[in-house]
């Protein structure tokens, strides 16, 4: 309880989460039927993955199915892009899987044909070298489902001798600085690097008090914790949607060495119609202004 | 060995009080208590003093450890996943048991508001000691004149209910406890009633009670003014709340 400044008392919320007691109270209240919701409402959260063309469940963890040096993960509509953009497009990419899940957020369809305003995750590999894999993520992984999505994805024997690259963004305002996040200017990226990766990062590392959330938290957790060399690029924008000026703000990973080979250069002269179309045209952001 | 462990409750002081302590002994990070109990999350070094530390990663639950003073501290940088508070304190008193811990000390922290009168009067420190620990330590924490933590009613809405230990807005403090008495584990809860809001000063204090105790650091014993020993605020610490204002709102 906290009292406003109009003397009034209101129920603040508690930095322990969810109060102990109110949890140990709800759980001695619960009848053998609420037992059975909650157990249903856990199997239908639960994370499986899945071929799409043969509607089959994979029986193991993704990267213990097969080998992987090299692992890059989008997670939001904005990384997705630009991996769309400038990876997918230089190469051929076979998908191998792909995840469905359920939450209050967002639910994921195992249709083949996805519309791009449907949440998805689905998983390749670049056919010309099947060990290097791709994950496209729009879909809000929730916290409960996070481990669950490594498990399923990473396995219980995680390989030492792979690379893995997370792509993901966040709003300007989560960036704490001592000017106001008014004064930025984003997009801007910034780089977390677990303890074995030794390539420079291409961009400024992450300050304190900034810490990263979720997926890509849980991703490059998992990476620190069992000695896999991994980084995570974090771009913050001001705007969260598909927005074409974030899209290009990644632009800077293109020239790291281990993605080498993996990009085609472009250049204004031969840039086709496939090509990344974020780089020749105005974007969205310029116009409103 | 003695092991220091926050819980997450009201304030987060506990939890400051641990970064507190790892950051003014300069404790060394020896491992990850990987759960999937904690919300993910990931930062550089939050006590970097250098540009050299700055770029350490660092996750949830880290376990740091200072040998010459035999103490280990354990810090949880995030909240429980729903119905996850129990398997953790199942796993980590079971990781206590086997790592053959002198006594494990949880810093945490009650809702001042949820004092009785009698509380209101008095130091907002209690301790708490387990059956295993009691025998141990009890004259120690007696000659320094602390206050236990008063029974309450079980149901207070119940005028005759029974009392036990309730440790309001104390997160996983009261399950530690109730664990730590039924399977023998020699632990003491040190908290501290607090408000949420700039819970710094609590931090301090909660620290400096555990050091009447602990004797982690000496104090100054040259300067007889010096007011507060020498904790060190880790650089994490800064914008806590936001940051920068715009100019514009002036």
């Amino acid at each position: 309880m906290a009292a406003t400044f109009f003397g009034e008392v209101v129920k603040a919320p508690c930095r322990a989460g969810t109060e102990e007691e109110e949890e140990d109270e709800e759980e001695r209240r619960e009848t053998p039927e609420d037992r059975e919701v909650r157990r249903q409402l856990a199997r239908k959260r639960e994370v499986r993955l899945f071929r799409r063309q043969t509607k089959t469940s994979l029986e193991v963890a993704l990267l213990e199915k097969y080998p992987c040096s090299k692992f890059i993960i989008a997670i939001g509509n904005n990384a997705v892009a630009f991996l769309s953009s400038f990876v997918m497009n230089s190469g051929v990419w076979e998908e191998v899987g792909c995840a469905k899940l359920w939450n209050e957020w967002c639910r994921t369809t195992d249709t083949t044909h996805l519309s791009p305003a449907e949440a998805f995750c689905v998983f390749y590999h670049l056919k010309s070298n099947p060990s290097v894999f791709l994950c496209q993520c729009t879909c809000y992984v929730a916290e409960d489902q996070q481990y669950q999505w490594l498990e399923k994805v990473f396995g219980s024997c995680p390989r030492k001798n792979m690379q893995v690259t997370i792509l993901t963004c966040r709003h300007v305002t989560d960036y704490k600085t001592s000017e106001s996040t008014s004064s930025l200017h984003s997009p801007f990226l910034k780089a977390l690097k677990t303890q074995n990766f030794k390539e420079p990062p291409c961009c400024s590392l992450l300050e304190q008090p900034n810490i990263a959330h979720d997926l890509p938290a849980a991703v490059l957790s998992y990476c620190q914790v069992w000695g896999i060399p991994a980084v995570l690029y974090l771009c913050y924008t001001d705007v969260m949607k598909l927005d074409l000026v974030t899209v290009e703000a990644f632009k800077p990973i293109l020239s790291s060495r281990s993605w080498k080979g993996l990009v085609k250069k472009y250049t204004r002269g031969n840039m086709s119609a496939d090509g990344p179309a974020c780089a020749c045209r105005i974007s969205p952001r310029a116009q409103r202004y | 060995m003695t092991d220091n462990v926050p819980a997450v409750s009201v304030g987060n002081v506990g939890q400051l009080a641990v970064d507190l302590i790892i950051s003014t002994l300069n404790m060394c990070k020896i491992g990850y208590f990987y759960t999937d109990c904690l919300v993910p999350m990931v930062g550089n070094n939050p006590y970097a003093t250098a540009e050299e530390n700055s770029a350490e990663l660092s996750t949830n639950a880290e376990v740091y450890s200072l040998p010459s003073k035999k103490l280990v501290a354990l810090q949880l940088r995030s909240i429980f996943i729903k119905y996850k508070s129990k398997p953790f304190c199942e796993k980590l008193l079971s990781w206590v048991k086997s790592s053959n811990c002198a006594k494990v000390i949880v810093l945490s922290s009650s809702h001042s508001y949820h004092r009785n009168d009698l509380q209101l009067r008095s130091t907002p420190f209690r301790y708490l000691l387990t059956p295993s620990l009691q025998k141990n330590v009890e004259s120690k924490i007696k000659s320094l004149n602390w206050e236990e933590m008063e029974k309450s009613p079980c149901i207070p809405e119940i005028s005759d209910s029974e009392f036990c230990v309730r440790v309001p807005g104390g997160g996983i403090t009261k399950t530690l406890y109730d664990e730590g008495c039924s399977k023998e584990i020699p632990l003491a809860v040190l908290l501290k009633f607090v408000s949420e809001g700039d819970n710094i000063p609590d931090a301090l204090g909660l620290v400096e009670h555990l050091n009447e105790w602990l004797q982690i650091i000496k104090p100054r014993c040259d300067d007889p003014t010096a007011s507060a020993l020498p904790w060190k605020i880790p650089s994490s610490w800064r914008l806590l709340f936001g940051s920068g204002l715009p100019p514009a709102l002036f």
